[in-house]
């Protein structure tokens, strides 16, 4: 289609609110994860004729991440059981996985990526799904080898390589991939010493009442904190790590150190091209970016939050799939797909940590169950009484409903959220 | 190598082969079936793998535990023959089994 001509088009179907394209153009996936390689399977799905083009910097196929944290690092899957698809699916479903490629640059003009050996690959819809990196460490020893963060599969194995021979780890940032690790690093017998830059665990994340939770949980099995920590330093001899000074003076010994404090987006190449990005992508609710040929998906975006008023980013699973739920029902021109809550889950030790809903606006927590017995949730109240948030430890039905009374926006009584004595079922009757 | 069929809510059917000690929910997702979306990847998170097993079928399976039982009573329109399909391991003797997804997964 000439340029000219999908301007048009496409600000034509800008207005009309859906922006179905050409269901016979080539449509480029740049990044293979989660919600990249998700997106090519529904586009095919839903109708989408034209060739489909995944490219992705790793050197696997799509696969999931959320284990390599857990069931992968203690060695409990393997990489069958990771990949997203069986070997045979793109083939079959004519989709073109290339892995171990690097996108050097958009070149919005021409309509194509630019990749760093100097192909062009031309797109008539591009979707960038190129995710998070993690936050680097900005201290003194940071680069030594025995120095650690987890994204992605080629982390996951330097950890577990690393763990099998490690006696004591520092994790530095007590957030979720911190603390999972931990976890798997004391079934594997390792000393583990978590550094917090705050005042408790998950801060920015998670309530205080589940903060308390997971760190009697962690210190029962044996997990030593330091919190209000800075890292000043990661100190070495002879080139390997071991121990961590912090800025009181005090050193942890540590001979393998994971650095867990958050993850940047991947905006790099929108941001070359001119796209708005704002910590994260912008995108619609079809996930469309400034430019109307331009979708971005998971990790990466930074979207409206409809449930809550404003915009964010997101960083899950869910996310990732409902975006590629989003953007393909939109190219394929089908109804938008059903709002989703979104929700999280951790596992750590015996304990299913699963959240929905997001703690904007919550004022009032009330806690349902007893933490002693390792059973309860929290739900966030807003001022009006509209449940926000739940976060359910071990308590998969107070999870469902929570997350149904928050896209009802449900307005409940505190008191009998609390009451054990009511059946869930029967709270909000 | 058994066999699975994944009947949608607007009656397509999809039969595929399943790896024996794979789950019902990873053989759908790993051949890309509509309606398994699995978002948890099997951690029995979510209930966004939801099936109907068909009753000859559901008799045969091992029941739930408390979990899965717990995420069923609150899925969208739970019927009873439900089950989370991540929790149902393909075995020789589930050659043949049928299961259905709900209008809500799709």
């Amino acid at each position: 289609m000439p340029d000219a001509t999908k301007r048009a088009f496409g600000a034509q179907q800008r207005q009309s609110g859906a922006s179905m394209k050409n269901l016979e153009g080539a449509v480029v996936i740049v990044g293979a994860g989660h919600a990249g390689g998700t997106v090519a399977t529904l586009l095919r799905q839903q109708g989408w004729r034209g060739p489909v083009v995944v490219l992705g910097d790793e050197a696997a196929a799509p696969y999931q991440r959320p284990p390599l944290s857990k069931a992968w690092l203690k060695g409990e899957v393997g990489l069958d059981g990771l990949l997203l698809r069986k070997a045979d699916f793109y083939d079959q479903q004519r989709i073109e996985v290339r892995t171990g490629v690097c996108v050097a640059a958009i070149d919005r003009a021409a309509a194509a990526v630019v990749l760093s050996d100097g192909e062009r690959v031309p797109y008539e819809v591009l979707i960038l799904a190129t995710g998070t990196r993690a936050r680097p460490l900005p201290v003194p020893g940071a680069a030594l080898p025995g120095v650690l963060s987890l994204r992605s599969m080629a982390d996951a194995d330097r950890l577990k390589a690393a763990l099998a021979t490690a006696r004591r780890m520092a994790v530095v940032g007590g957030g979720y991939i911190g603390l999972e690790v931990a976890s798997v690093a004391r079934a594997l017998g390792v000393d583990v010493t978590v550094v917090e830059r705050e005042a408790r665990l998950l801060a920015r994340v998670a309530s205080p009442e589940i903060a308390a939770h997971y760190q009697a949980l962690h210190e029962a099995h044996g997990v030593r904190f330091a919190f209000s920590a800075a890292v000043e330093a990661i100190e070495q001899e002879a080139g390997r790590v071991v121990g961590v000074t912090l800025a009181d003076g005090t050193c942890i010994d540590a001979d393998l150190v994971l650095v867990g404090i958050g993850a940047v987006a991947n905006t790099d190449l929108a941001e070359a091209a001119g796209l708005a990005c704002r910590d994260g992508v912008v995108v619609d609710e079809a996930c469309r970016t400034s430019d109307p040929a331009i979708y971005a998906i998971g990790d990466v975006t930074r979207r409206p939050l409809a449930l809550y008023g404003r915009d964010g980013r997101l960083e899950s699973v869910q996310n990732a799939l409902e975006q590629a739920r989003l953007a393909a029902a939109d190219l394929c021109g089908k109804p938008a797909p059903v709002r989703e809550v979104p929700w999280f889950w951790s596992d750590q030790y015996d304990a299913k940590l699963q959240i929905a809903g997001l703690p904007f606006d919550g004022i009032s927590r009330v806690v349902r169950g007893n933490p002693a017995q390792g059973s309860f949730a929290v739900f966030h109240l807003t001022a009006e009484g509209m449940v926000q948030t739940v976060e359910a430890v071990n308590a998969p039905a107070e999870f469902m409903i929570g997350r149904q009374w928050i896209g009802q926006r449900h307005v409940l009584s505190a008191s009998r959220i609390a009451d054990c004595a009511l059946p869930v079922k029967e709270i909000a009757a | 190598m058994p066999t699975v069929t994944y009947i949608s809510f607007s009656g397509d059917r999809h039969s595929v082969d399943a790896d024996i000690g794979k789950s019902v929910m990873e053989t759908a997702v790993s051949n890309g079936i509509p309606g398994i979306d699995a978002d948890c990847g099997g951690a029995c998170a979510c209930a966004t793998c939801h099936v109907i097993v068909e009753q000859e079928w559901f008799e045969r399976l091992t029941p739930p535990d408390d979990a899965e039982r717990s995420m069923l009573e609150f899925a969208v329109d739970p019927q009873p023959c439900s089950r989370l399909s991540c929790q149902l391991v393909v075995t020789e003797a589930l050659d043949g089994l049928v299961v259905h997804t709900p209008s809500t997964q799709r």
